[in-house]
């Protein structure tokens, strides 16, 4: 699954990220599920809120990293995507 | 980004990502049996089949203190579970608490009895989850199973309750001869009542259970089926339900790491305190179990005889220690290996490469093919004198 551009994600109610401070890493936390967080994850992740769209967090992460925009935007919409697949992120 | 943890109490065909850890690495879940205590009399339960009385249970400061030992060590996800944990009034405190420790909350509950009284005052406190069992689709079976009458419209109800609140729900099915011509519907009904995550189950034969094989083995046709309805449910609702599927071990090839491997990622704390590697460990005769009445947890994670004594893969014999697979199942199941063999330090008779295999899966296919016996519903005091047969016997 990929998401659209035009999409507002959200952490659903039961969806938590959270920095541990045991494995000094992020982890989002999920229904039996413990997804393991890197930094650039971690970035994106922060960057949803329910108000911005998908295009919004790629603009707003290719203002902050030295990388062109097609290719912030292929690896947001998968990343994206795939935990709306996992019903972690919802529209 | 890697899934580092899925379903830590029972692995599933989907999403496993066994990695190789240090002998003593920090634990991500724990499953906090409060007590005993339940409406329903499952005839498959997976509490031992000698049941601790109230009497005998924790207090709350013992388990606050435990969930903040637990929060200190790492551990990411609790499992508020029995028996029935909202028979305990302290539940809302005890979820509370963990919230304010930063622990991530999953109820696992009948939804029978004060659950549904309960669910508004644990939303509150910070709930993060719901799972919910269900013993079949319709209320016919699943009020048999459960052997509570009235109890599946209960369940529906409180389902409602929780998506309305806006919580996650999770449905739980354990699966067998009983309810596996419901699969189908049962993932209708998880989709019906708006259900994330639903778990389906093959039955895994420990206490109750296993006492009662015989009455709830599939036959291996039945078994196909399911496990293909399933796959094809995966595809069709993804995005909308994700399908979590234990598979039913006596007709596998290789077996479950249980628990994700012996003392590597999960415990359990029974009602009375102690401490095991997994729900049935009990069963395995002369490990040597500590209480967090006496210790705290980080110790007995480290130390205790009983965590130390599957840990890694050092104990194995042939044909584990040799064996490509060793890291990511572990042997598979020491209980099994118990159960079935008469040796918790076999290989899992689950597994095709044990010279136990055959006669584990010739005994599925005999007692499928039989008539089915009366369930022995589980009770309080109710332990039967006799253990079904093994495969050593
Ligand atoms: S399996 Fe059934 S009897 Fe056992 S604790 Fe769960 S709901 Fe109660
Ligand atoms: S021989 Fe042992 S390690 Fe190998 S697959 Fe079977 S149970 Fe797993």
């Amino acid at each position: 699954m990929r998401a659209e551009e035009t999409d507002v994600p959200r952490l659903p109610r039961g969806v938590k990220l959270k920095f541990d401070q045991v494995r000094s890493r992020h982890v989002l936390l999920a229904p039996e599920r413990a997804f393991n967080i890197d930094e650039t994850a971690a970035a994106v992740l922060e960057l949803v809120d329910g108000q911005r769209t998908c295009g919004q967090i790629v603009d707003a992460l290719a203002a902050r990293y030295d990388e062109k925009r097609e290719v912030i935007a292929d690896d947001v919409r998968d990343m994206i995507g795939s935990l709306i697949a996992r019903r972690v992120i919802e529209t | 980004m890697s899934e580092i943890a899925t379903v830590a109490r029972k692995e599933v065909s989907e999403g496993t990502r066994p990695e190789a850890a240090p002998s003593v690495g920090h634990p991500i879940g724990i499953l906090a049996e409060l007590t005993h205590r339940c409406p329903l009399r499952c005839p498959y339960c997976s509490n031992p089949l000698e049941l601790e009385r109230r009497e005998a249970e924790l207090d709350t400061a013992t388990w606050k203190r435990v969930l903040s030992e637990a929060a200190a060590l790492g551990i990411l996800h609790v499992h508020l579970s029995g028996g029935e944990p909202t028979a305990r009034p302290d539940l809302v405190e005890l979820t509370a608490h963990c919230a304010a420790e930063g622990l991530y909350t999953n109820l696992i509950t009948s939804g029978i009895g004060r659950a549904s009284g309960m669910i508004d005052a644990l939303s509150e406190a910070g709930l993060d989850h719901v799972q919910l069992s269900v013993q079949g689709a319709s209320a016919e079976t699943g009020d048999r199973i459960g052997g509570y009458k009235g109890g599946h419209a209960a369940k529906l109800e409180f389902a409602r309750k929780v998506t309305d609140l806006g919580l996650p729900l999770t449905l739980n099915a354990v699966i067998h001869r009983g309810n596996i011509h419901e699969v189908e519907d049962i993932i209708a009904l998880a989709v019906a009542l708006k259900a994330r995550r639903l778990e389906v189950a093959h039955t895994q034969y420990y206490g109750w259970a296993y006492v009662n094989r015989a009455a709830l083995m599939p036959a291996r046709p039945d078994v196909d089926r399911s496990v293909a309805l399933v796959e094809e449910a995966r595809r069709r609702l993804e995005g909308i339900l994700v399908i979590d599927m234990v598979i039913p071990d006596y007709y596998a090839r290789y077996p479950k790491p249980c628990s994700g491997g012996w003392g590597r990622r999960t415990l359990n704390v029974t009602p009375t305190g102690r401490v095991l590697p997994c729900h049935a460990a009990e069963s395995i005769p002369n490990l040597e179990f500590w209480s967090v009445r006496d210790r705290a947890l980080g110790d007995i994670w480290q130390s205790s005889p009983a965590f130390n004594a599957f840990r890694g893969t050092d104990w194995m014999r042939e044909p584990c220690r040799s064996c490509d697979r060793r890291e990511m199942d572990f042997g598979g199941c020491r209980c099994q290996a118990m159960a079935l063999v008469g040796d918790a330090a076999a290989t899992d008779p689950a597994c095709s490469l044990s010279p136990f295999h055959a006669r584990v899966e010739a005994l599925a296919t005999e007692e499928a093919a039989a008539v089915a016996p009366d369930y022995l519903y589980r009770t309080i005091g109710g332990a039967p004198a006799k253990a079904p047969e093994g495969a050593a016997s």
